[in-house]
């Protein structure tokens, strides 16, 4: 039987792999945005799981607040990816680095 | 019930008439495609704002809730929205001739900050996990577009880029939080979570959800260990979109983290006055260190603001009403700094082409005595030397850390604005005593100047009574902590 406690790992395990995308991550910017959006989709597992766990819509509602705002992110995300290849010429992320920091 | 929607939208109506003020010209823009048009658009925004901060402040006594929790006009946050709206509208106006001389300033610029400005008025009124949600995004995502506004430059880009993909990570670590608090308090409404936490213990998954929303939230407000975007950003983005986020945007992030603390968490003080007071330990010390090395103004201004988000943050941690009032006189004090300090970086150039190495102030109050004199008193007022504002500002904060149990906090507070005092002092003995290097001219428009003298001016004339701000944040606070 699947419980709630297993949607709970798998959001958790999806969760971490983002994290760890974005940080470990030295080659392409569009991981960096797939890592963005895993760490998103955990969270909307999340949401769900404990929405029809404890039989109550907030949860599911805000899943859609969520997706919404996960596609316009991933729009403005590219969009400004676009920006900087034009200028930098490459989306690697060591090339990141004009400025220090 | 159903009256009770016209009753809802009555409360939400400056954030409706600005949204839609930000689409009609959105239209307009589109339609028309003039960027001819944006200088007049600035001032249209500018002129909205502060007729809104005007309504606002004057209007409504007490506590009116809409949509059943989600969004709350109280005291609070109306003292918040006003700080918000004018600082917006003043920057706004400041931008307008630096940006049209360096033929950045397209019609987009003004109906982002718009709806940067709504996103912030829903953050800061927010009652609601999904509400406080929904107005971040909308503040950050119209923040990741301007800061790389200068779409041919690889700075703005990169500082777009860095913003963007760290903002994003916090949204989500964010929202990580909210949705386990969700899990453990069976609600997203913050009076729901309230009861939850006051009822006996706050089980270990609630506790896991408040220190990811912390996370979340100090990141936006770039506290130690989550600054590192702040001061590539800085760097990159134009200078007035540099303005925008250290003055606007700061304050209604930390209206956000008092407005979650206290009236979702405000049952469990003892479990978040600690992280909180670490937050702004490290904050203060961090910004005060990394400033040090800094030739770069904008870059100097990013870590000066880690260190002042320290500061604020102290004031939270002490966990009653008087840290919440303290909290919210030292971000209307520290607004009111940058505003002048930005109007002087924004005027600084050479040729036309603007400079923001602080060395090539050597020797500036020769050229420009009165300029000078009024970076004079703000620098000294953002190291918080006595008798300038900023001084009551930390004065505030450390008392009320004091009061509040964590001397420890207070004096390391005062170590940290001592190291803090030395970079401010720099730019003062470069202004002043500096080696004759190639001069700079700043003779800019009559705006900044006007941006320049009056901030300075309420650093001097403040002292008096603080314009009243001392018995409206004491006002503010003790709706938000009861």
């Amino acid at each position: 039987m699947i419980g709630l406690e297993h949607y709970l790992t798998v959001a958790a395990v999806m969760f971490v792999t983002g994290i760890f995308g974005l940080f470990l991550n030295r080659k392409n910017v569009i991981i960096l945005l797939m890592s963005i959006e895993l760490i998103l989709l955990s969270v909307n597992i999340n949401f769900v799981a404990f929405s029809s766990y404890m039989d109550d819509l907030a949860g599911q509602v805000f899943t859609l607040f969520v997706l919404t705002v996960a596609a316009a992110e991933a729009a403005i995300g590219l969009a400004i990816l676009v920006c900087f290849f034009r200028n930098r010429g490459s989306i690697a992320v060591e090339d990141v680095n004009v400025m220090k920091g | 019930m159903d009256m009770s929607i016209q009753a809802d939208l009555n409360v939400i109506l400056p954030e409706i008439i600005l949204a839609i003020f930000a689409m009609l010209a959105l239209l307009g823009g589109v339609y028309t495609r003039k960027d001819g048009a944006a200088p007049l658009l600035v001032w249209m925004t500018g002129l909205l704002m502060v007729g809104l901060a005007a309504w606002i402040a004057t209007s409504g006594e007490g506590t009116r809730i809409a949509f059943h929790g989600m969004f709350i006009d109280d005291g609070f946050a109306r003292f918040a929205k006003v700080a918000i709206l004018l600082s917006a509208a003043i920057v706004l106006v400041m931008s307008q001739d630096y940006m049209q001389r360096r033929g950045l300033l397209r019609f987009e610029f003004p109906i982002l900050v718009t709806l940067a400005t709504v996103g912030m008025m829903m953050m800061v009124s927010a009652g609601d996990l999904m509400a406080l949600y929904m107005g971040l995004e909308l503040q950050s995502l119209s923040l990741y577009v301007i800061a790389a506004l200068r779409r041919d430059s690889v700075k703005s880009t990169e500082a777009g880029l860095k913003y963007f993909v760290l903002g994003a990570l916090s949204s989500g670590m964010l929202l990580y939080g909210a949705s386990l608090v969700y899990g453990y308090a069976g609600t997203t409404l913050f009076s729901g979570i309230i009861q939850t936490a006051l009822q006996g213990e706050v089980s270990v998954g609630l506790l896991f959800g408040l220190i990811f929303l912390i996370s979340g939230l100090a990141f936006k407000v770039s506290a130690v260990p989550f600054h590192m975007w702040t001061p590539d950003v800085y760097e990159g983005s134009p200078t007035p979109v540099t303005a925008y986020f250290a003055t606007a945007p700061k304050l209604a992030a930390m209206g956000l983290f008092a407005r979650m603390l206290f009236d979702a968490f405000g049952g469990a003080v003892g479990d978040w006055q600690q992280v909180i007071a670490l937050l702004s330990l490290f904050s203060m010390f961090l910004g005060a260190v990394g400033a040090i090395g800094q030739w770069e103004f904008k870059r100097l201004m990013a870590y000066s603001s880690i260190t002042h988000m320290g500061f604020a943050l102290m004031g939270l941690a002490a966990g009653n009403a008087f840290g919440v009032q303290a909290m919210l006189i030292y971000m209307a004090i520290y607004v009111a700094m940058n505003v002048g300090t930005f109007a002087f970086i924004l005027m600084m150039e050479r040729d036309g082409v603007p400079i923001t190495d602080i060395r090539a102030l050597n020797m500036y109050a020769r050229h420009e005595p009165a300029k000078a004199l009024a970076m004079l008193v703000l620098l000294f007022s953002l190291a918080g030397v006595p008798p300038f504002l900023g001084f009551f500002g930390k004065l505030y904060v450390l008392r009320a850390a004091y009061e509040g149990g964590l001397v420890w906090l207070a004096v390391a507070g005062v170590i940290a604005s001592v190291i803090a005092a030395f970079y401010y002092l720099r730019i003062v003995y470069y202004m002043y005593f500096g080696e004759e290097g190639e001069a700079m001219d700043t003779n800019s428009s009559p705006v900044l100047w006007g941006a320049l003298m009056a901030s300075a001016a309420v650093m001097l004339l403040g002292i008096v009574n603080m314009f009243g701000v001392e018995g409206a944040a004491a006002a503010a606070a003790a709706t938000l902590v009861n």
